[in-house]
C-alpha cells in the first residue's frame, strides 16, 4: 500500500520565451517502500529538486507516471472547483510533507503557531493541534521557543521549526530538500542524527536530497547518484551505515570504517567522472 | 579524550602564575584608559557616524534623525517669520506664520467660506476616508484575485491598466454626467484614484509570496482558498500596505479636484474660495491643516505596519 513508483519519468520545462527547452529529467525509475530513506545524491542542476516536486505532486511529469499506493501523483490541486477528484489521483497533500532549504516558515506566525499550522487547515481542535506541536517542537528542541518571532531565528532553529512542523502534520512520508544545506557543521550532525531517530521510531519513507557526499552515506538505506544534462539517475546503492550510526551514535567512528571510506570513494569517482565526461 | 583532560590540566597548572603582580595590574589598567580615551577621541570625531551598541555599522541612513527635523522646522518656520514680519514679502504673498495661526483661529470659531474649519474637515475627511475604506474593501480582494487567477487577470487588466494613467479630472466629467454633483460623484472619483495603486500592489503582493510557503502549505494538506486566505492574503500585506499609503497621497490629490465642482464644505473647496478672493492666510491655514492631517495618517500607517507586518526586511 504504502509504495511509491517512479516510472520511466521525464521532465522537460519548456523554454521561456526564446530560450532552449531544459529536460530536467530523463526516464527515471525509483521504488520506495515503507521505511525506506532515499539520498538522492548529485551536484546541483541534477533534476533532485524537480524529482522532489514531482513526488510531492507541485508538477507533472511530461512523460512517464508516479504512483503512491495506489493513487497517481500529479500536479493537481486537491479540490478542483469544490469537487473533491477522489482517490485515484493526488496532487500535493498532507501525507507528503516537504520541507525545504529555508524561505518556507511563515513570518506572521510564531514558532508553534508555524508547527500547528497544518493541522489547523485541517481543523484539528486548538488544544489538541497545540498539544501535537508542542511535543515535536520538544523533541527538536524548542520547547522554550513557543512565542518567538520565527524570523529572529537562527538558520539552524528555523529548520528546525520546519521539521517540527511537517512531523506533527504526521504525513506518511517526508520530502526533505537540502533541508541542511545551509547549517554549520555541528548543527547539521545534530539535525541528521534527530532525523534518523525519528525515522527509526515512526518508520516513516524519507526522501533526502543533498550535495554532501557524506551525508548521503550516513543518512540512506538507498543511495540515488544522479548526474546532469539530462537528469538521470545512474546508480544505486543498498546502505546500512545509518544502523551502525544508530547503534553507536558517533558519526566520526562510522565514517572512518573501512566500508565508508570505500564506498565514498566509489561515490566521489563516480561523480567526479561524470563531470570529467561532460566537461 | 585524553587530550581534552592535558589541557585542563595545563590551565590549572599554568593558572598559579597568574597572580597579578603590581605591574601587571598597572600595565592592564594604563592600557584600560589608553582605550577608553582612544574610544573617546573616536566617538568625538565622528560623533554622527559612530554605532551604537545593538546596531550595524554600513546600515544606510542608521540614527535617530528627529532632533535634527524639530531643528529644522523651526528653521524653515523663524526664516518665514523673518521675511513676512520684516516687510520683506507683501502680506498678500506670504502673510507672516502669527497671522496664519491668528486666522486658523479665527477660521475655527467664525468659520470661512460657510462653515467652521471642523465643518470643512469634516465634509472631506467623509469624503476621504469612505473612498478609502471603499477602496480597500474592494481593491485589496480585487487584486488578490487577479493576481491568483488567469481568467480575473485577463478581464481586469486591461481596464486597470487603461484607466491608471488617466489623471482624475479628465475623467471628472463624465463622472459628473452619470452621477450628478453631490456627494456620490465626489467619493466615486477619490475612489478611482485610489483603487488602482491598492489593486496593483495586492496584485504584485501574490507575486511576492515565496513558492515555498505555498507549496509547504498544500502539502500540509491545505485547500486552494486556504492557500489564498491563509497565506497569500497574509504574505502580500507588505505590499497592500505599501499602496494603502499610495493610495492616500492620490486621495488627497484628487479631493482638491472633487470639492472644485460644486462643494459648499470642504477643506479643499475652502482653500479654492479663499485663493479666488485672495485669501492667503485662509489657503496656508488650509495646506497646514491638510499637511498635519495627512501626516497623522502616515504615522498612523507606520505604526499599524510595526504591528501588522514586523518582519518586513527580516529574511
Ligand atoms: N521552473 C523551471 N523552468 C525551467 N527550467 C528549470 C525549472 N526548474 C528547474 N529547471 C532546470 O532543470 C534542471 C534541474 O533543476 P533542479 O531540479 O532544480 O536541480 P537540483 O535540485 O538538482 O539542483 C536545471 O538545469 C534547472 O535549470
Ligand atoms: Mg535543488
Amino acid at each position: 500500500m504504502n509504495t511509491l513508483k517512479v516510472c520511466e519519468v521525464s521532465v522537460i520545462y519548456p523554454g521561456s520565451e526564446g530560450g532552449e527547452s531544459v529536460t530536467a529529467l530523463s526516464d527515471v525509475n525509483l521504488t520506495m517502500k515503507q521505511g525506506d530513506l532515499v539520498v538522492a545524491l548529485g551536484a546541483s542542476g541534477c533534476g533532485k529538486t524537480t524529482l522532489l516536486n514531482l513526488i510531492a505532486g507541485f508538477i507533472s511529469p511530461s512523460k512517464g507516471y508516479l504512483t503512491l499506493g495506489e493513487s497517481l501523483v500529479e500536479g493537481y490541486p486537491r479540490v478542483l472547483c469544490g469537487k473533491d477528484i477522489g482517490d485515484e489521483v493526488t496532487g500535493p497533500d498532507a501525507d507528503r510533507g516537504v520541507v525545504f532549504q529555508k524561505h518556507a516558515l511563515l513570518p506572521w506566525l510564531n514558532v508553534i503557531e508555524n508547527t500547528e499550522f497544518g493541522l489547523k487547515l485541517q481543523g484539528v481542535d486548538k488544544t489538541v493541534r497545540r498539544e501535537r506541536a508542542a511535543e515535536y517542537l520538544k523533541l527538536v528542541g524548542l520547547e522554550e521557543f513557543h512565542q518567538h518571532k520565527v524570523y529572529q531565528l537562527s538558520g539552524g532553529m528555523q529548520q528546525r521549526v520546519g521539521i517540527a512542523r511537517a512531523l506533527t502534520n504526521d504525513p506518511k512520508m517526508l520530502l526533505l530538500d537540502e533541508p541542511l544545506g545551509a547549517l554549520d557543521a555541528l548543527t547539521r550532525e545534530s539535525l541528521q542524527e534527530l532525523l534518523l531517530d525519528v525515522w527509526r521510531k515512526t518508520n516513516k519513507m524519507m526522501f533526502f536530497i543533498t550535495h554532501s557526499v557524506d551525508e548521503a552515506l550516513l543518512l540512506a538505506t538507498k543511495l540515488v547518484v544522479m548526474s546532469p544534462r539530462p537528469g538521470r539517475i545512474t546508480h544505486q546503492f543498498d546502505l546500512n551505515f545509518n544502523q551502525q550510526f544508530l547503534d553507536c551514535r558517533d558519526a566520526r567512528q562510522v565514517k572512518s570504517t573501512p566500508e565508508f571510506i570505500a564506498m565514498r570513494e566509489q561515490v566521489l569517482s563516480i561523480i567526479h567522472g561524470d563531470e570529467l565526461a561532460t566537461a | 579524550m585524553s587530550n581534552s583532560k592535558k589541557m585542563t590540566l595545563d590551565i590549572t597548572e599554568a593558572e598559579p602564575q597568574r597572580v597579578d603582580t603590581k605591574e601587571e595590574r598597572a600595565t592592564t589598567k594604563a592600557s584600560e584608559s589608553f582605550v577608553d580615551k582612544l574610544k573617546h577621541k573616536c566617538r568625538s570625531l565622528a560623533a554622527p557616524n559612530a554605532v551604537p551598541s545593538g546596531e550595524y555599522f554600513g546600515t544606510p541612513g542608521a540614527g535617530d534623525s528627529r532632533l535634527i527635523s524639530i531643528v529644522s522646522a523651526f528653521l524653515f518656520i523663524a526664516i518665514w517669520a523673518i521675511a513676512t514680519e520684516g516687510g520683506f514679502i507683501k502680506p498678500i504673498f506670504l502673510p507672516s506664520p502669527f497671522d496664519v495661526v491668528e486666522r486658523l483661529i479665527d477660521i475655527t470659531v467664525d468659520g470661512f467660506a460657510g462653515g467652521t474649519l471642523f465643518e470643512h474637515l469634516n465634509a472631506s475627511l467623509i469624503r476621504i476616508f469612505g473612498a478609502f475604506f471603499l477602496a480597500c474593501l474592494i481593491g485589496i480582494p480585487l487584486g488578490i484575485t487577479i493576481g491568483c487567477n488567469r481568467i480575473f487577470r485577463g478581464i481586469f487588466d486591461p481596464l486597470i491598466e487603461f484607466y491608471r494613467p488617466l489623471p482624475p479630472l479628465a475623467y471628472l466629467p463624465l463622472i459628473i454626467i452619470w452621477l450628478g454633483i453631490d456627494e456620490s460623484s465626489k467619493i466615486t472619483l477619490i475612489f478611482l484614484a485610489m483603487l488602482s495603486p491598492i489593486v496593483l500592489s495586492a496584485r504584485s503582493g501574490v507575486t511576492s509570496v515565496r513558492i515555498e510557503q505555498i507549496q509547504v502549505a498544500y502539502s500540509m494538506g491545505a485547500t486552494p482558498w486556504q492557500v489564498i486566505t491563509q497565506v497569500i492574503a497574509r504574505g502580500s500585506m507588505p505590499d497592500i500596505m505599501n499602496g494603502m499609503r499610495i493610495a492616500i497621497g492620490f486621495g488627497w490629490t484628487t479631493l482638491v479636484a472633487a470639492e472644485m465642482v460644486a462643494a459648499e464644505r470642504g477643506i479643499g473647496f475652502m482653500v479654492l474660495n479663499a485663493s479666488e478672493f485672495l485669501v492667503t492666510d485662509v489657503v496656508i491655514a488650509g495646506i497646514i491643516v491638510i499637511g498635519i492631517i495627512a501626516y497623522c495618517f502616515d504615522m498612523l500607517m507606520r505604526y499599524l505596519e510595526r504591528k501588522l507586518i514586523p518582519w518586513k526586511g527580516c529574511n
